[in-house]
C-alpha cells in the first residue's frame, strides 16, 4: 500500500464532475467566495454535454406566446406524474432567466429575424396545456450542448475556477452518515487525493454505458451513482430508461429530436407515417417513450424497413437544403459519416437507442441528497447531486427533450446558491478520521493487480448484452427476471477479472475496470426495480402490467445495492404539491398524445 | 534557435511486436501503432496489430477499442462521444491528423500507422500532454467581454448576420489536429499561439456582443504570439470540423493592418 502516495486537500466545496450540471455549480460557487475545487475524469469541454443536440427549453416567447405554467403542465405530463411539482415549478419559472443569463454569458444562439434566440417545436412541447404546439426550445443550430458547454468552461477561466483535470473520482469519504470529502486518482502519475470539503456536489453524469446500444459517450458509466451505492446510499428510480427514438441504426449516434421539430418525420416499410396513429394530435413530436415504443410495435409487427426490417426511416428530404444548413448541419455530417446517407435525397435509418438516466441520487429542490432511514426521510449532509446522476426529480418516468440542459443550468445555478447559503467561506474543518479512504485504497490496488481469468472488456459486454435484451423499450416479469439472473451471474463473474496493464500512469486498463464496477451496481438497480415496479409508467412499459397503476405505483422507488448485489427497496411520495400559489398542482389524468 | 532534432528518447524503435490476426481471417488489414510506456527507460516503438475487418467497425477508432478490448488492454488512448464532437481521440492517423472516430479505415490505403499528434510531449501512448495548448486558449481570455450591462429582461439583440459570424469559428471543438499541424507551432509552441487559440481570439472579436476587440487586437499584436503564422495552411487542410482557422487569422492580420491607417 504504501506504493500509493497520497496527498490532502481542503476546500470548501468540492464538484465531481465538469459536465453541464458541474461547470454551472463550479463557477456559481467561486463567484459566491467559496473555494472550490471541481474534479473532472475528462478535459471540461470532452463532457457528455458536449454532444447535446437540439436545445435547451424556457418560455420566452420568442416564437409566439407562450408561459411557463404551459411548459410545466408539458413537463409534468411528461414524466407521466411521477415528476415533483414544486420541483418542476421551479425549473419552468426560472428557465428563462436561465436561458437569458446563458446567453449573456455569451451563447451563440441561433437568432430569429428579429435578432432574438430562434426556438424550436420538440416533443411533447405545447401551448395553452396541450392544444397547440409550442416553439419553445433555443438552439444553436443543432449542437446546443456544444455551445453551452464551451461557453459555461468559458466562465470557468474567467472566475478562475480550480480544476483536477483527469482526476478519476473513486469514492466518497463518509463518516457516520455524512460526506466529509471526496478520494480520487490522478491519471497521470497515480497519486491518490483526498479532498475534504464541507459540501460534495456529485456532476458525474449517467449511465448509458451499461447497455450495448446507446447514444452515450464511452466515458458514461455513472461514477457518482457507483460511489452512493458504495458509500451505503439509494438511488431513486432507475428502473425509468430513456430510448431515444432515432439514433443512427447499427453506430447509435444521436439524430436530434429537434430534425422533427424542423418538421421531419418517421416512416415504416409501407411508407406510412406511423405516429399519425399512436399520436394523433402531436404525431412525431409525442413524447420519448411513446414514439420509441410506437417504433418498436412497428418492427415487431413486420413493418421494419432494410433487408432485416428491423429499423425505421427518419425523413429530411422535404426540408430543403437551406433548413439543413442553417437548422441541422451537424445532424447531416453525422448522417453521412455514420449512415452514409445524404439527407437532402435520402431518409435516415434509425431505432430507438439508449439515451438517458431518469434515476440518480435523490436529492430536493436545492440539490441536498436524501436518504430514507428507520421510517423516515432525512437529508446526507455534505452531499448534494445534479444533473443527469441526480434525481430532484423534475423528469419523473421520462424526461421531455430539450429540459436536460434546462435541468443543468438552473440546478447547477441553484446548488451554487444553497452552498453560498449553507456553507461559510473558510470555515474550519474536522480532520479526516486516519483511515479515511482506506478500503478505497485497497479496493483500487485490488483490482490493479487483478489477476482472474475474464478480460473487463468481455464482462462488459456480457453486462451490456443483458441490459439490451432485458432492460430494453419493453418488458415482462419473465424478461426481467431472466435479466435478473443473467446480470447475477455477470456480476458474481466480476470476481474474476483481469487486469493487464499494472501502471499508475494513465492506467485505462484499471479506469475502464473500476468505471465497469460502477456500471455493475447501477445495472443491478435498474433491472431489479423494473422487476420490482409492477405497473407502466412514462419509459416503463411492462407488458404484463400494461396500466400505469397510480393506487399503488405514484411512488418513487428507492433501490439499495450492496457490495455482494443483493438489492432492498423503500419509496418516498411524489411531491404532487406545487411549490408556491403561483400555479395549481396538476392532477394526474390518462396520458395522450 | 528552434530544435529541429528531437530528444534521443524520442526517436521510435523499429523493433515493436507483432500481432497476427486470427486463423481464417480473410479481410486482414495491418495497424502500426505508437506506443511508449512510461515506466520503462525504451524509446517508443512501432507495434502491428493485424485486424480481421469483418470483425471490426469502420472507423480507426473501432479498431483501436477491438485491439484494446481482445489484443492488448494497456494500449491507452483518449476518447469520448465517439460521433466528432468532443475532440478527446485526436491523432496523427496516416500521416494527417485527424479524429480517430470519424476516419474511415476504409480512407487509408496499406498499413494504417497511429502516432500521437506531433510535435507535443507523450505520457503514453497515444496521449499526448495538451497542457501547454489549453492554457494558449485561456490566456486569450476566451469570454464575453463588454462595459454595457446587459438587458435586464431579455438576451442581447444580435441579427442573423451577425450570428453567422460566429457560427463556423464558436463551433471548434479544441482537438488540436490544427495547432499541432502546424511547422511554426511546433518549433514555438512556447510562444506562438497557434491556430486553435488564435481562431478562439477571432470568435470574440468578431461577436457584435463583445465589447473588447481592441483590447483583444492589442493582445494579438506581437511577432510572436500572432505573426508565426506564415500561411502555410496545414491548419485549415487539418479541421476535422472543416472549420477555416487560416482565413480568421488572416482577417485577425488585415484588422490590425486596417487599424493602424
Amino acid at each position: 500500500m504504501s506504493e500509493y502516495k497520497l496527498i490532502d486537500h481542503t476546500y470548501d466545496v468540492v464538484v465531481v464532475g465538469a459536465g453541464g450540471a458541474g461547470l454551472r455549480a463550479t463557477f456559481g460557487l467561486a463567484e459566491a467566495g467559496l473555494t472550490t475545487a471541481c474534479l473532472t475524469k475528462v478535459f471540461p469541454t470532452r463532457s457528455h454535454t458536449v454532444a447535446a443536440q437540439g436545445g435547451i427549453s424556457a418560455a420566452l416567447g420568442n416564437m409566439g406566446a407562450d408561459d411557463w405554467r404551459w411548459h410545466m403542465y408539458d413537463t409534468v405530463k411528461g414524466s407521466d406524474w411521477l415528476g415533483d411539482q414544486d420541483a418542476i415549478e421551479f425549473m419552468c419559472k426560472e428557465a428563462p432567466a436561465a436561458v437569458i443569463e446563458l446567453e449573456h454569458y455569451g451563447v451563440p444562439f441561433s437568432r430569429t429575424e428579429d435578432g432574438r434566440i430562434y426556438q424550436r417545436p420538440f416533443g411533447g412541447m405545447t401551448t395553452h396545456f396541450g392544444k397547440g404546439i409550442a416553439q419553445r426550445t433555443c438552439a444553436a443550430a443543432d449542437r446546443t450542448g456544444h455551445a453551452m458547454l464551451h461557453t459555461l468552461y468559458q466562465q470557468s477561466l474567467k472566475h478562475e475556477a480550480n480544476f483536477f483535470i483527469e482526476y478519476f473520482a473513486l469514492d466518497l469519504i463518509m463518516e457516520n452518515g455524512e460526506c466529509r470529502g471526496v478520494i480520487a486518482l490522478d491519471m497521470s502519475d497515480g497519486t491518490l487525493h483526498r479532498f475534504r470539503a464541507h459540501m460534495v456536489i456529485v456532476a458525474t453524469g449517467g449511465y448509458g454505458r451499461a447497455w450495448f446500444s446507446c447514444t452515450s459517450a464511452h466515458t458514461c458509466t455513472g461514477d457518482g451513482g457507483g460511489m452512493a451505492l458504495r458509500a451505503g446510499l439509494p438511488l431513486q428510480d432507475m428502473e425509468f430508461v430513456q430510448f431515444h427514438p432515432t439514433g443512427i441504426y447499427g453506430a447509435g449516434c444521436l439524430i436530434t429530436e429537434g430534425s422533427r421539430g424542423e418538421g421531419g418525420y418517421l416512416t415504416n416499410a409501407a411508407g406510412e407515417r406511423f405516429m399519425e396513429r399512436y399520436a394523433p394530435n402531436a404525431k412525431d413530436l409525442a413524447s420519448r417513450d411513446v414514439v420509441s415504443r410506437a417504433m418498436t410495435v412497428e418492427i415487431r409487427e413486420g413493418r421494419g424497413v432494410g433487408a432485416l426490417k428491423d429499423h425505421i426511416d427518419l425523413h429530411l428530404e422535404h426540408l430543403g437544403p437551406a433548413v439543413i444548413k442553417e437548422r441541422l448541419p451537424g445532424i447531416a455530417e453525422t448522417a453521412r459519416i455514420f449512415a452514409g446517407v445524404d439527407v437532402n435525397k435520402e431518409p435516415i435509418p434509425v431505432l430507438p437507442t439508449v439515451h438517458y438516466n431518469m434515476g440518480g441520487i435523490p436529492c430536493n429542490v436545492h440539490g441536498e441528497a436524501i436518504t430514507r432511514a428507520n421510517g423516515s426521510e432525512n437529508i446526507v449532509p455534505g452531499l448534494m447531486a445534479v444533473g443527469e446522476a441526480a434525481c430532484v426529480s423534475v423528469h419523473g418516468a421520462n424526461r421531455l427533450g430539450s429540459n436536460s440542459l434546462l435541468d443543468l443550468v438552473v440546478f447547477g445555478r441553484e446548488a451554487a446558491r444553497h452552498c453560498s447559503r449553507a456553507v461559510k467561506p473558510g470555515a474550519a474543518h474536522r480532520p479526516f478520521k486516519a483511515d479515511a479512504g482506506e478500503t478505497t485504497i485497497a479496493r483500487l490496488d485490488k483490482f490493479r493487480q487483478a489477476k482472474g481469468s475474464r478480460r473487463t472488456a468481455d464482462i462488459r459486454l456480457d453486462m451490456q448484452r443483458v441490459m439490451q435484451s432485458d432492460a430494453a423499450v419493453f418488458r415482462t416479469g419473465e424478461s426481467l427476471n431472466g435479466g435478473k439472473r443473467r446480470l447475477a451471474e455477470v456480476f458474481a463473474s466480476f470476481a474474476d477479472v483481469q487486469v493487464t496493464d499494472r501502471s499508475l500512469v494513465w492506467n485505462t486498463d484499471l479506469i475502464e475496470t473500476l468505471e465497469l464496477d460502477n456500471l455493475l451496481g447501477q445495472a443491478v438497480a435498474t433491472m431489479h426495480s423494473a422487476e420490482n415496479r409492477r405497473e407502466s409508467r412514462g419509459a416503463q412499459a411492462r407488458e404484463d402490467f400494461p396500466n400505469r397503476d397510480d393506487q399503488n405505483w405514484m411512488k418513487h422507488t428507492l433501490c439499495w445495492v450492496s457490495s455482494s448485489g443483493a438489492t432492498r427497496f423503500d419509496y418516498r411520495p411524489v411531491h404532487l404539491n406545487t411549490l408556491t400559489d403561483d400555479v395549481e398542482s396538476i392532477p394526474p389524468k390518462a396520458r395522450t398524445y | 534557435m528552434a530544435e529541429f532534432r528531437l530528444p534521443a528518447n524520442s526517436r521510435v524503435r523499429k523493433d515493436g511486436r507483432l500481432f497476427k490476426a486470427p486463423a481464417g481471417a480473410k479481410n486482414v488489414r495491418v495497424f502500426q501503432i505508437y506506443r511508449f510506456d512510461p515506466d520503462s527507460a525504451e524509446n517508443p516503438r512501432l507495434d502491428r496489430y493485424e485486424i480481421d475487418m469483418d470483425a471490426c467497425g469502420p472507423m480507426v477508432l473501432d479498431a483501436l477499442i477491438k485491439i484494446k478490448n481482445e489484443i492488448d488492454p494497456t494500449l491507452s488512448f483518449r476518447r469520448s462521444c465517439r460521433e466528432g464532437i468532443c475532440g478527446s481521440c485526436a491523432m496523427n492517423i496516416d500521416g494527417k491528423n485527424g479524429l480517430a472516430c470519424v476516419s474511415a479505415c476504409a480512407d487509408v490505403k496499406r498499413d494504417i500507422k497511429i502516432y500521437p499528434l506531433p510535435h507535443l510531449p507523450v505520457i503514453k501512448d497515444l496521449i499526448p500532454d495538451l497542457t501547454n495548448f489549453y492554457a494558449q486558449y485561456a490566456s486569450i481570455k476566451p469570454w464575453l467581454q463588454t462595459r454595457t450591462p446587459p438587458p435586464p429582461d431579455g438576451e442581447r439583440l444580435q441579427s442573423k448576420e451577425d450570428q453567422e459570424k460566429v457560427d463556423r469559428p464558436s463551433a471548434c471543438i479544441l482537438c488540436a489536429c490544427c495547432s499541432t499541424s502546424c511547422p511554426s507551432y511546433w518549433w514555438n509552441s512556447d510562444r506562438y499561439l497557434g491556430p486553435a487559440a488564435l481562431l478562439a481570439a477571432y470568435r470574440w472579436i468578431v461577436d457584435s456582443r463583445d465589447e473588447a476587440a481592441g483590447e483583444r487586437l492589442d493582445e494579438l499584436e506581437d511577432p510572436f504570439r500572432l505573426y508565426r503564422c506564415h500561411t502555410i495552411m496545414n491548419c485549415t487542410e487539418a479541421c476535422p470540423k472543416d472549420l477555416n482557422p487560416a482565413k480568421a487569422i488572416g482577417e485577425i492580420k488585415q484588422m490590425l493592418a486596417q487599424r493602424r491607417h
